[in-house]
């Protein structure tokens, strides 16, 4: 103290004088040594370990250093002349800072080529498919998410060729997402590993989730793992939020386009104390004017209102090995659809004008809490916890949705090894509970569910050409009983650059029937629940195994870095809750009789055609078939082919970040089949196939500095509409108003900008 | 007057040797040559096929080997055996010539010309 003390007084004294007071207080130097220490971090790095392995530090012009060990801290001997300490890590900005005390430090290094002066050499990359990890991942990061200005987590896959954006109707403007040739609910979406989509908020979930509050999203083909549940089937989506450590200090985004949106995001960070930081992130989106360009008397899109507001905590004390999360948000949308005149006061309930409301109140709550053991990087312990309450009131003409969904979850893990490394395991337990409240049409389908679980997974990685991860876990569920689910993935290296693997495993959920198939209540269809005495509405689990195989090689050609992929996934139903949309007048629920699968081929090429422009190709095929009780069909509103073009233009960056970026995607997608309407009459008929058609979407963006830019777009170039979106729009009380067949863009043309500011 | 000093220099080996316990988790560090990432695999791959080794992480700028290992079960001196064999040289002792060979043209961190080709 006393030492600490002398210091700021030499600091503070003039230079005359530190000669003095250095002869001085030399004698307390000699019988206590002083040592500074810090901890030298990247923001690149993973969340949970930011420090820097093997940074060099040194006081300037001495031969006094130090190197930072696994977490990034180093202790460095001090001595009251030393007052420059130079940070040094290969290919990183080498940091001279003044230190004028003994206080902790902790410094953020930069890579080197975000340097103004330097140019770019090798940058990281947008998209990033993983060579390393045994499961078939692909990671979309930040750069990638803003190639698709807008707006929220559901249009964030416009520019990867992996997930399918279907709109869900001709009403709500809901983008769906699928994957593997299957919708939302077969994909597990997490949010921060946290089961979040789910349940209640099924369909508008995705578009809950603001565009510039994800910092990352990792998607997973195939089997996931089984630490986060059993309800994976088709894939795994991983949503990773901003953090406040990491996050810009202060971020505006405005954006607004000729489609009547507006939306406004603003992120504030800001550190409490050194082990404390915290973030408030708010988003709206309004949107007010009426557009019905296809003159059928209907809303193109629904007028809207949201705000979301978010609040994170974060804790990180490294030097311990503790690391904690603390997440509150309340949602609040309000959507109107319909008519063009309808007005919800007056004909709201009325068989004058048909119209709709969706009224959406969210709030989550969530706590996450991890511990490194500081002396064995290799074993740490975590915990998670959730809780969200999901109300959503709605009607449509007369037909009403009421659901509430209060769920919780929690899960505890622990990460080790089994003698080195090379073999590691992930074991845990965790509880979920959903409470539903849910009414159709004022009866009253309330449940509950809850599930206990146990898992174990086991990684083994031979450092060199194989690795494995196998996975089970035994749940015991009040609804689908008590059940094992296995999971493996293998990844092979049989040469250079190229990588093989293959997983296989099954998952299994309970069938929200109306939650997930929300846009029958916009349609005269009768609601045909075929109850096989099962628990859920009469219904059995989905039960479902998955497997797959895909190869991926990097290739070098004319000297440009590029990598070609193959995958080929099957997903096959033991139960399915089928879907049955081919009676026209009917929507019907109903056990799987007989065979169902999804079998799905995708080809994709990313090529660097030089460090400015980069190519992506891609081509998928699929092939789903389900017994109906019709027979067999294929899936409707599903495109056999599909194929899918990304070119994106970079000018080099200039002095301040200076640069424009350009982005194009192209879509072609082919003939669909669509549900059976041959039983209506001859002016509600549709054909059998939808044509084929291509869309095409461009975005500039203008950087100024490191703080400022702008961007400018256009949706859907092209202009394509869908003739008819919305059956017997002109009798919309009749029998046969249906607005669920759905095969191309209602809209057309869109043209939008924005621009967002932040300071560091 | 000989036999209480040898005594009393008997009791304090056994004392030294009793807090020398042998850890299960021990933290060393260890100096070894290279020049790149591939390198670095075959470093840390041999001290993994050390019994006893837990966890290893070699750094390519500062040619640390960081070592968490079992003292019952290894010591520092059969991990660098191990890397020797693999032709990296560590704490001053010289990898003998025929291993240092077998590695490819690329990990020869022997030759000044591969080292500086590899800084850029």
């Amino acid at each position: 103290m006393i030492n600490r003390l002398v210091i700021k007084v030499k600091f503070n004294s003039m230079k005359k004088n530190s000669f003095f007071i250095i002869l001085i207080f030399l004698p307390t130097f000699l019988f206590s040594q002083e040592i500074l220490k810090g901890m030298i971090m990247d923001k690149n790095n993973p969340k949970d370990n930011l420090g820097v392995f093997g940074a060099n530090v040194f006081w300037l012009n001495t031969s006094v250093g130090a190197t930072t060990d696994e977490k990034g801290w180093f202790q460095i001997p001090y001595k009251k002349n030393f007052n420059k300490l130079v940070v040094s890590y290969v290919g990183y900005k080498t940091d001279t800072l003044n230190i004028t005390d003994l206080e902790p430090i902790h410094h953020f290094i930069t890579p080197e080529n975000e340097l103004d002066e330097i140019s770019v050499k090798s940058k990281k990359r947008a998209t990033q498919r993983s060579f390393v990890q045994t499961k078939n991942v692909f990671t979309v990061n930040s750069d990638e998410l803003l190639k698709a200005a807008c707006c929220n987590l559901a249009e964030s896959f416009e520019t990867n060729p992996s997930i399918d954006v279907n709109f869900s109707d001709a009403l709500t403007g809901t983008r769906q997402i699928q994957m593997l040739g299957l919708k939302s609910p077969y994909l597990l979406i997490t949010q921060e590993n946290i089961p979040s989509i789910r349940g209640a908020a099924q369909v508008y979930g995705l578009t809950f989730t603001p565009g510039t509050w994800v910092e990352s999203i990792q998607i997973t083909k195939g089997a996931g793992s089984v630490i986060n549940g059993y309800e994976s089937i088709s894939g795994q989506i991983n949503a990773e939020l901003v953090k406040p450590l990491t996050d810009k200090r202060f971020f505006l985004n405005a954006y607004g386009s000729m489609g009547g949106r507006l939306e406004l995001n603003t992120h504030y960070n800001h550190q409490i104390s050194e082990k404390w930081q915290t973030g408030v992130y708010i988003h709206g989106d309004y949107r007010g004017e009426k557009f019905d360009r296809n003159k059928d008397g209907f809303l193109d899109n629904p007028l809207t209102n949201q705000i979301n507001v978010m609040n994170r905590w974060q804790y990180l004390d490294a030097e311990k090995g503790w690391v904690s999360f603390i997440n509150i948000r309340f949602m609040d949308d309000s959507k109107q659809t319909g008519a063009l005149n309808f007005n919800p006061n007056q004909d709201g309930g009325q068989t004058n004008i048909w119209g709709g409301e969706i009224d959406t109140k969210r709030f989550e709550s969530s706590l996450k809490l991890g511990y490194v053991f500081p002396e064995l990087p290799f074993q740490s312990f975590g915990f998670q916890f959730a809780y969200s309450n999901h109300e959503q009131d709605s009607y449509f003409g007369l037909k009403t949705y009421d659901i509430q969904h209060q769920s919780m979850y929690s899960n505890l893990l622990f990460n080790s090894i089994i003698g080195d490394t090379r073999n590691k395991f992930t074991t845990g337990l965790n509880f979920t509970y959903d409470a539903y409240n849910e009414f159709v049409n004022l009866i009253n389908f309330s449940r509950n569910e809850n599930s206990f679980g146990g898992f174990f997974e086991y990684a083994y990685d031979n450092l060199e050409n194989f690795s494995l991860t196998a996975g089970i876990r035994v749940d015991t569920h009040n609804l689908l009983g008590t059940f094992l689910t296995p999971r493996l993935h293998l990844r092979f290296v049989p040469w250079e650059k190229g990588v093989l693997r293959a997983s296989i495993g099954q998952g299994r959920k309970s069938a929200n029937i109306f939650a997930e198939n929300q846009q029958l209540f916009a349609s005269s269809r009768q609601i045909d629940v075929q109850s096989s005495g099962g628990k859920i509405y009469g219904l059995d689990p989905e039960v479902a195994w998955n497997y797959g195989v895909s190869y991926l090689q990097g290739f070098n050609l004319f000297n440009k870095k590029g990598d070609i992929s193959l995958d080929f996934y099957r997903t096959h139903f033991q139960n399915q809750v089928v879907v049955d949309w081919e009676n026209a007048q009917r929507i019907s629920f109903y056990n799987l009789e007989g065979d169902s699968y999804a079998n799905s081929f995708q080809t994709e090429i990313n090529y660097f055609i030089n460090d400015y422009l980069n190519l992506r190709l891609a081509y998928k095929y699929y092939d789903i078939q389900t017994d109906y009780t019709s027979g067999k069909l294929s899936k409707p509103l599903t495109p056999n082919h599909r194929f899918f073009a990304n070119i994106s233009y970079e000018t080099k960056q200039l002095r301040l970040n200076n640069q424009w970026k350009f982005d194009a995607t192209f879509n072609l997608i082919g003939e669909q089949r669509l549900p059976n309407t041959s039983m209506n009459p001859v002016q509600y008929q549709l054909g059998e196939y939808s044509n084929s058609y291509s869309l095409l979407n461009f975005q500039v963006t203008k950087v100024f500095s490191k703080k400022f830019e702008f961007y400018i777009g256009g949706e859907n170039l092209t202009n394509l509409k869908q003739k008819n979106p919305i059956l017997a729009a002109d009798d919309p009380f009749g029998d046969n108003f249906d607005t669920t067949i759905i095969y191309a863009p209602i809209f057309g043309r869109m043209f939008y900008s924005g621009l967002r500011f932040k300071i560091d | 007057m000989k036999k209480s000093i040898l005594i009393v220099c008997l009791l304090l080996v056994g004392f030294s040797s009793a807090a020398q316990k042998k850890k299960k988790n021990s933290k060393v560090t260890i100096e070894v040559d290279g020049v790149c990432m591939m390198c670095k695999k075959r470093i840390e791959k041999a001290a993994l096929n050390t019994k006893g080794v837990k966890f290893a992480s070699w750094d390519l700028k500062t040619h640390q080997l960081s070592l968490i290992l079992d003292e019952n079960k290894t010591g520092t001196k059969i991990i660098q055996q191990n890397i020797l064999a693999v032709g990296h040289d560590t704490n001053g002792i010289k990898a003998k010539d025929h291993a240092y060979n077998s590695n490819p043209a690329c990990c020869k961190y022997r030759d000044k010309n591969v080292v500086e080709s590899h800084k850029n």
